[in-house]
């Protein structure tokens, strides 16, 4: 999958589809942590594992967008704002360096 | 005959810039992951954060991050000091304090509470919060040993963790290599 958007259908559709491995609660917490917790978690996923994380923070849509794409080693699945429950579901997957 | 010298040493020339190049090019590999190194001179409540926020990020990013904590700054790393450290109500405009009440005495404890709740209030990751993640995640902090001496700590003051026994030329070797450097 190429560059993704946030709150694309895709995005939804990933949503919806993909099962995650891992889920990283964060809700409540606020910069840095939700980028910082998703690095220390992403380590007890296995290689092409998906770690979802859940966030209530509004800045971790663009951090841990700009967190992936600059980290080796990790790939962002799909972001969507998750309105019924008041949070951001990121899905993030590990990949081979 | 001087021709063939001429060749041979050029070939020996040849062969030594096309060893330096296959170096060149191994530690342009290692050199994929970024460094970063921060001086911190600024040890009140609302500078504490700067520096930690931006040391942990990295540290998510994988980068090499160093932390130099000099004068002010030693007391994020001082394990006891940490948890109380206060913001001044004098001078700071982002303070809804007046100067001249903030003189009063005691107004610092205030303005400190008023700080520590907001913190508390928003989510906000404590000092030692962001210290302990950044230590777990590979973040090098440096107590600077003059100002240890002159503030009268002791090593044992400190995190876990803290390197203590370096000085500004250690600080400036770092920085030389490294990709960014802050002084916060």
């Amino acid at each position: 999958m190429s560059e993704t958007q946030s709150g694309t259908q895709a995005d939804a559709d990933a949503e919806r589809n993909i099962e995650p491995d891992e889920v990283l609660d964060v809700k409540g917490e606020s910069c840095p942590m939700p980028v910082v917790k998703t690095r220390q978690k992403i380590d007890d996923v296995e290689s092409g594992g998906v770690l979802e994380v859940v966030s209530t923070d509004s800045g971790s849509m663009s951090d841990i967008k700009g967190w992936a794409s600059s980290t080796d080693g990790v790939e962002l699945v799909s972001q969507i704002e998750d309105e019924d429950e008041g949070v951001y579901r990121h899905l993030v997957q590990k990949t081979d360096d | 005959m001087t021709d063939e010298a001429d060749v041979e040493e050029l070939r020996e020339r040849v062969q030594g810039l096309e060893s330096q190049v296959e170096v060149a090019d191994t530690s342009e590999g290692e050199a994929d992951s970024r460094s970063m190194v921060i001086v911190a001179t600024q040890g009140s409540l609302d500078m504490a954060y700067p520096p930690l926020i931006l040391a942990s990020t990295a540290a998510a990013f994988d980068w090499d991050v160093t932390v130099f904590h000099t004068f002010w700054a030693l007391d994020i790393l001082h394990e006891e000091r940490s948890k109380n450290l206060k913001m001044s109500s004098v001078g700071n405009p982002n303070m809804p304090v007046p100067n001249l009440v903030g003189t009063l005495p005691g107004m610092d404890a205030v303005t400190s509470k008023m700080m520590r709740k907001k913190i508390a209030d928003n989510d906000t990751a404590s000092v030692e919060e962001l210290i302990e993640t950044s230590l777990d995640l590979g973040v090098e902090f440096q107590a600077c040993q003059m100002t240890i001496e002159l503030m009268d700590y002791e090593e044992d003051d400190f995190y876990d963790g803290v390197t203590v026994g370096v000085g500004a030329a250690t600080a400036l070797e770092e920085m030389a290599d490294a990709d960014i450097q802050l002084l916060v």
